[in-house]
């Protein structure tokens, strides 16, 4: 997409309003626009007015304490809230200047993938976990190379090469997570979407899977979701902070952690709550 | 405390476990008595004359068992896929209130439906009239068995299909169902066993037959109610024939225990 010459300034004018900055790195085209997106539980808002602008082939961190929407966010991009009965988005998403409201949610969710908190294999073999999503939307090609890359990619291929015919059940949950990673990139995905992907493993394997993220970005963007500010500094490049439904503060990673611009940051980067 | 409990709790599961032993044994020990090839090859013997077999009873338990199952079997599972995958709030609770309550309705209860439905109006007892009350008696067990086993799989198994792009549908059956799969075929032998055994819907549906039954439209021999003629008979040679009868029907859902059993030690489980 085109960015508007004056983007950086506008983006230094809503800073100092205490609105969020749209596009932190203007010169980097967006992958995902959002605009004015509200979030409704029944009658309970979950988001307000939210925009964001989310650069392509980087990550972007959502942080925030407990209950401030950052899981709500990400699961809009894929439209898997409409998994919940009375979940209800209004506003507007855009993935490469479409409407995702408006795509087949099926070709939506071929192009944003999404790794979970905990790591949830299906109860197949370690070959059919990847191939999952090529068989569902008719791949057409060799699917054993097709899952060879994407083992490869998401660094798991050494240790599976010689069990791809086991249960998924039998690697270690550091495995299964980057199994799952696998099997999301196993469809080229644009986008992929991390919901806390670490929150269930060991500070080893979590190193491990950062390492990978940050390997992927030659390939897709990514949003991930943490409760561990050490990791989004770690691993991002953009980071927001939520509270209460609202993004406070949108900012490359390095700027937010040292010095944020809203005080609610900083009370929160300090231990001060959440 | 503990002690008390402790050995509470042991003699409680010590006196359930020697009440099924002992039946267990009584019956193996009177029925193995008098099991004998021709219990298994031969008809029944007429009266006065000692020896004789079963066979018709066991293929018409059989052949009642399979019309069962095409009926109960189709009917509980996608009734049970429907109440946990789509079932809504109001039709929802209908369905599941209703199957809870035909799950308790008295099994002879069932067999005058299915003699006032069938036996009526092809005006002769049949097969397919016994095999039809069995079924009915299979829904309700196996639709909610079902049910549970599928509401057990993990959402976030079903959210991982959907996210890469599966239909609804597409999720249902090729992981929420693969993933249930042991517990609803486990759900389904648990209901054909409870069903072989019953012996009231089938007095005036599938009646019984002294000989081979020559058609799915006739009367036909099953073991229960083979079993309830024999036990209540004067002779002391039928007696024997009941308890063999029992064995039978004991080691056909023992069979079928196994059978599955083994099936199920194949594939992959869920760990929950």
């Amino acid at each position: 997409m085109e960015i508007p010459a004056n983007a950086a300034a506008t983006a230094r004018v809503k800073i100092d309003m205490g609105i969020p900055a749209q596009n932190p790195e203007p010169q980097t085209p967006a992958r995902i626009q959002i605009e004015g997106l509200n979030f409704f539980y029944g009658k309970m808002q979950a988001l307000h007015n939210i925009s964001l602008v989310i650069p392509a082939n980087r990550i972007t961190a959502l942080i925030g304490p407990s209950g401030c929407g950052k899981s709500t966010l990400i699961r809009t991009i894929n439209r898997m809230h409409e998994t919940v009965r009375i979940a209800r988005a209004e506003g507007t998403i855009l993935l490469d200047n479409e409407d995702i409201f408006r795509l087949d949610v099926v070709r939506l969710r071929r192009r944003v993938g999404m790794v979970f908190q905990r790591p949830n294999p299906f109860p197949k073999s370690i070959f059919e976990n990847v191939a999952f999503g090529l068989r569902v939307n008719g791949f057409k090609g060799s699917l054993s190379e097709a899952v060879e890359r994407s083992l490869r990619r998401a660094a798991l291929w050494d240790e599976v090469k010689d069990k791809l015919h086991k249960s998924a059940y039998e690697l270690s949950g550091g495995q299964q997570q980057r199994l799952c990673i696998a099997r999301a990139l196993a469809v080229d995905p644009e986008v992929l979407l991390l919901d806390e992907p670490c929150s269930a493993l060991d500070p080893v394997t979590t190193a491990k899977i950062e390492e990978l993220l940050f390997n992927l970005k030659e390939y897709c963007t990514m949003v991930i979701v943490t409760h561990n500010m050490q990791q989004a500094a770690r691993s991002s490049d953009f980071t927001a902070f939520m509270l209460d439904g609202r993004v406070v503060e949108y900012q490359p990673t390095a700027r937010l952690f040292t010095n944020p611009s809203d005080p609610r940051t900083e009370a929160y980067l300090t231990g001060r709550f959440g | 405390m503990s002690v008390v409990m402790l050995s509470l709790t042991g003699l409680c599961a010590l006196l359930i476990i020697s009440i099924l032993f002992f039946i267990l044994g009584y019956l193996v020990w009177n029925g193995g008595k008098s099991l004998s090839w021709d219990f298994f090859t031969r008809l029944p013997a007429p009266v006065g004359e000692a020896g004789g077999g079963m066979a018709n009873a066991i293929v018409g338990t059989l052949k009642l068992l399979l019309i069962a199952s095409l009926m109960g079997i189709p009917i509980g599972v996608i009734g049970g896929i429907y109440l946990s995958e789509y079932g809504g709030r109001v039709f929802g609770f209908i369905v599941r209130y209703t199957t809870d309550l035909l799950n308790g309705v008295p099994s002879i209860v069932v067999g005058i439906f299915a003699y006032s439905l069938i036996v009526l109006h092809t005006k002769h007892f049949s097969t397919l009239a016994g095999g039809f009350a069995l079924g009915v008696m299979m829904i309700p067990i196996t639709l909610r068995s079902t049910e549970d086993f599928l509401l057990a799989v993990p959402r976030t198994l079903r959210e991982g299909a959907m996210a890469l792009g599966a239909s609804k549908w597409k999720t249902i059956t090729s992981v929420v169902i693969p993933a249930a799969y042991r517990g609803i075929l486990t759900a389904v032998l648990l209901a054909l066993a409870r069903v072989s055994g019953e012996t009231a819907p089938l007095l005036f549906t599938a009646f019984s037959n002294r000989y081979w039954s020559p058609g799915w439209n006739q009367p036909t021999a099953s073991l229960p109610v083979m079993i309830y003629t024999y036990a209540i008979a004067p002779y002391e040679d039928w007696h024997r024939q009941a308890w063999a009868a029992g064995v039978v029907l004991l080691g056909l859902v023992l069979a079928a225990n196994i059978i599955a059993r083994t099936v199920l030690s194949r594939g992959i489980a869920v760990p929950r």
